[in-house]
């Protein structure tokens, strides 16, 4: 179920005969800007899918994109200056990363300023919580208390 | 007859969910036991309605009853037997029957199994678990009727969407299911609670078991799902980060900080008012992730707009219940006391930090996931949240989560000793720092990243190892003595201890497999061998085979490694007529808990196919991390305190137990 959807839409997508994720024709003859690519396709999305990276994916815009940024690489552009191209064609949409910027920066910042302020929240509550219960002193234990401590402690010398 | 029995039998059982909603209630208001008792007869009698719905509709697959419009489009006459009863849950409406059934089997097991439970505290919860399931109900009589027939019934069904005609599938839903809504029984004990006013460490410890019931169903049907998508979806990924994960994710990465709160609570009578929190959110996000797929506002923002009944629908139940429950919480919860003083530096102060990070991680994944879609509606703003982001994200705060988990179970409570416990995991901190050593040596040149990792993980589980000698005093003490004290270990020790090794052995699985994945991709022709990580993979030709509903073009690949025959490996392409779709089977060699794993793409004219061979080392630690994980959940169930529920205060005595 959990797939269930991108399965769907996957498959109605799919036009048969079905078509595989980078196919071997892709493949460009230098290594090292392969797998530039590869690491590129990782971070882009396929439009039609649902969140799906393009190197995941089966449809055939997911291989128009692949092949582009393949000629765009070919064509000696870095990494940044393919991602630039594509998010001028197709929006922030395209980019599986979002950038840092004024609409995504609370998504971005949100782990971060939960973990340090709940960390200081938390802190501040138990050493104000600790200091109150040290000047409380702890009230002697009842007689009976005393008789179930002793009891309770030669049971644990036994078990152990 | 069977499709109108099955929708009167539904009928039924909303009209028990009502009776049951109040009665108890106005029982425990007036103190009178029998009304109270009245939920208890009523649970039970829905379950039985229930369950015979769920029959009804099962029995309507398997005889293939296309008058039926769910059998129709979600079935075929010539689909194998086991396929047309998972086919049920494959779909929406099958689906939410089978999810309002475990709700019931839930409340039923309350009613049959409570007897321990304070008579008003049974009453309140089933009749706030009736609520849940009234609700649910009226969603599937209103606008997800399973049982709808068709005017002129077609002669052949639609079948089953091929990807879903898989055992994995068969498992993976009620799996699921059964985690989520287990979650409604300590949501259920939250509200009861609140309602009633009263919490202590006995509401802990009836709580616990249910939770971790449904913590273990959830670890295994979110690694059994992770696997079919692996293995079905036939690119050998085995987590997206899709929302529909996510939506999976979340009340996981609550649940697991509830269920370690619900222990400070128990033990130490603190966090009283958090665990009630978190009882209530661990229920919500399920409720969310069943309105983020159910309602398909995931696939698109307008597609949600343009069928709006369901999504409205469970919108409407989804603000009901988060929107009540939380005011309910706003305006209780200050009347509970708190209690338990801890020194920062102690178990229930790791307990507190095992919280804060897996409730940041899972507010971080469930804004990762609602973003975009508010970006969308509020700002016009359309943007992605994937894999990268989730990956930066997460990394970090499991980083920091798996370096404390060794020190947790090891500290005191009340007041612990860091530097004492930082001394006893000086072997496994050196264990660890050895493999990172070794990997870093080994893989030279490579990421230091992936050895880090490594490294944490074996810390994680010598850690936990660490944990079980200490306690035991293997080492240290006469062979008799320790034989002794292992026996007397509680069995909840040994689960803690495995299910923190499982995170471990999950991690080093994941960066063993992300980082070392080799990947083969080629046309093929017959007789061409591809050589991958050592192995030659050499293709020996391709021929048709008919299946039930699919014919099949199969890959015949002889697998061998320096010249020695190893295995033949036949993945294979599905083709479905009547949907005309098609799968990619693909064929997993296991060596070790390595994988060798190809699946197949297209085949062209001159009868060369395109082939992609993965070898994924240690991937199968993945799934064995998560099954070690719910053992020990398993274990930690049969303990004999938890098994027994909360004592009687005058037999409390007899089960004091040495302070873990």
């Amino acid at each position: 179920m959990r797939r269930m959807m991108a399965a769907f839409v996957a498959l109605a997508l799919l036009a048969s005969p079905a078509v595989h994720a980078v196919q071997p024709d892709e493949i460009m003859s230098d290594p090292a800007k392969e797998t530039r690519a590869r690491d590129l396709s990782r971070e882009l999305r396929c439009m039609v899918c649902q969140n799906q990276s393009i190197d995941d994916s089966d449809a055939p815009l997911a291989r128009d994109l692949r092949l582009l940024v393949r000629e765009r690489i070919a064509a000696g552009d870095s990494n940044s200056q393919v991602l630039d191209f594509l998010v001028a064609r197709y929006g922030e949409f395209v980019l599986l990363k979002p950038r840092f910027e004024r609409q995504t920066m609370l998504l971005w910042l949100l782990g971060p300023l939960l973990l340090t302020g709940g960390g200081l929240a938390l802190w501040l509550q138990i050493r104000r919580r600790a200091r109150s219960g040290a000047d409380l002193p702890a009230p002697p234990l009842t007689p009976d208390e005393e008789a179930r401590l002793a009891a309770l402690m030669s049971d644990e010398t036994k078990r152990s | 007859m069977i499709a109108e029995s099955g929708h009167y039998a539904l009928v039924l059982a909303l009209g028990l969910a009502l009776i049951q909603s109040i009665v108890p209630l106005i029982g425990a208001r007036l103190r009178d036991d029998a009304l109270m008792n009245v939920a208890r007869s009523t649970a039970l009698a829905q379950l039985l309605f229930v369950g015979a719905s769920f029959v009804a509709l099962v029995m309507l697959h398997v005889n293939s009853d296309f008058s039926v419009a769910n059998v129709y489009e979600n079935s075929h006459s010539m689909k194998p037997l086991l396929y047309k009863i998972t086919g049920v849950w494959g779909n929406h409406e099958g689906s939410m029957l089978l999810w309002v059934s475990i709700l019931a089997l839930f409340g039923g097991l309350v009613a049959a199994f409570g007897n321990n439970l304070p008579l008003s505290l049974r009453a309140h919860v089933l009749a706030v678990q009736a609520w849940i399931a009234s609700a649910f109900y009226l969603f599937i009589l209103v606008t997800s009727n399973p049982f709808l027939r068709i005017a002129s019934p077609p002669i052949e069904g639609r079948d089953l969407n091929p990807v879903l005609q898989d055992i994995g599938l068969a498992v993976h839903p009620p799996m699921l299911y059964l985690g989520y809504v287990g979650f409604s029984i300590s949501f259920s004990f939250a509200i009861a609670a609140l309602m009633e006013g009263r919490i202590d460490a006995a509401w802990a410890r009836w709580v616990r078991p249910w939770t971790l019931v449904a913590w273990i169903f959830l670890t295994l049907g979110i690694a059994m799902g992770s696997y079919w998508a692996y293995y079905e979806l036939g690119w050998g990924g085995w987590w997206f980060w899709d929302p529909v994960e996510n939506a999976s994710l979340m009340p996981w990465l609550a649940g697991t900080a509830l269920l370690h709160s619900a222990l400070v609570m128990e033990k130490r009578n603190a966090l009283k008012v958090w665990t009630i929190l978190l009882s209530i959110l661990t229920f919500s996000l399920s409720l969310l992730g069943t309105f983020l797929v159910r309602s398909g506002v995931i696939t698109s923002v307008h597609a949600f707009a343009t069928d709006p009944t369901r999504g409205v629908f469970i919108l409407l139940i989804l603000c009901l219940f988060i929107g009540g429950s939380l005011s309910l919480f706003a305006g209780r919860a200050t009347s509970l006391k708190q209690g338990g003083l801890f020194a920062p530096i102690s178990r229930e102060g790791a307990l507190v930090l095992n919280n804060l990070l897996l409730t940041v991680a899972c507010a971080v994944v469930l804004f990762g996931t609602l973003y975009p879609l508010a970006m969308e509606m509020l700002a016009d703003f359309k943007m992605s949240v994937g894999a990268p982001f989730y990956n930066l994200t997460f990394a970090p705060l499991f980083t920091l989560l798996l370096l404390a988990v060794p020190f947790g179970p090891m500290l005191a409570w009340k007041r612990g000793d860091l530097l004492g416990v930082t001394q006893r995991l000086l072997a496994a901190g050196v264990a660890g720092l050895v493999v990172v050593a070794i990997v870093w040596a080994w893989t030279r040149g490579g990421s230091a990243l992936a050895p880090l990792a490594i490294g944490l993980g074996v810390f994680v589980i010598a850690g936990a190892v660490t944990d079980l000698v200490e306690r035991t005093g293997l080492v240290r003490l006469p062979f008799a003595t320790v034989l002794h004290r292992t026996r007397g270990l509680p069995r909840s020790a040994w689960g803690s201890a495995l299910a923190h090794a499982g995170l471990g052995v999950a991690l080093i699985g994941i960066v063993c497999e992300t980082t070392w994945n080799s990947e083969y991709i080629a046309t093929m022709k017959q007789s061409d061998v591809a050589h991958v990580a050592g192995y030659d993979v050499k293709l020996d030709g391709l021929f048709q085979r008919q299946g039930p509903n699919y014919r099949e073009m199969i890959a015949e690949f002889n697998v061998s490694r320096d010249g020695e025959a190893l295995s033949v490996m036949t993945p294979s392409k599905r083709s479905f007529t009547t949907r005309g779709s098609s799968t990619t089977e693909a064929a997993l060699l296991t060596r070790g808990a390595s994988q060798l794993y190809i699946s197949l793409g297209d085949a062209n004219a001159e009868g060369a196919i395109a082939v992609r061979i993965y070898h994924k080392p240690l991937v199968l630690l993945i799934w064995w991390g998560p099954v070690l994980m719910a053992f020990g959940g398993v274990l930690s169930l049969s303990d004999r305190r938890l098994r027994v529920g909360a004592p009687k205060p005058a037999r409390a005595k007899q089960r004091l137990q040495p302070a873990e």
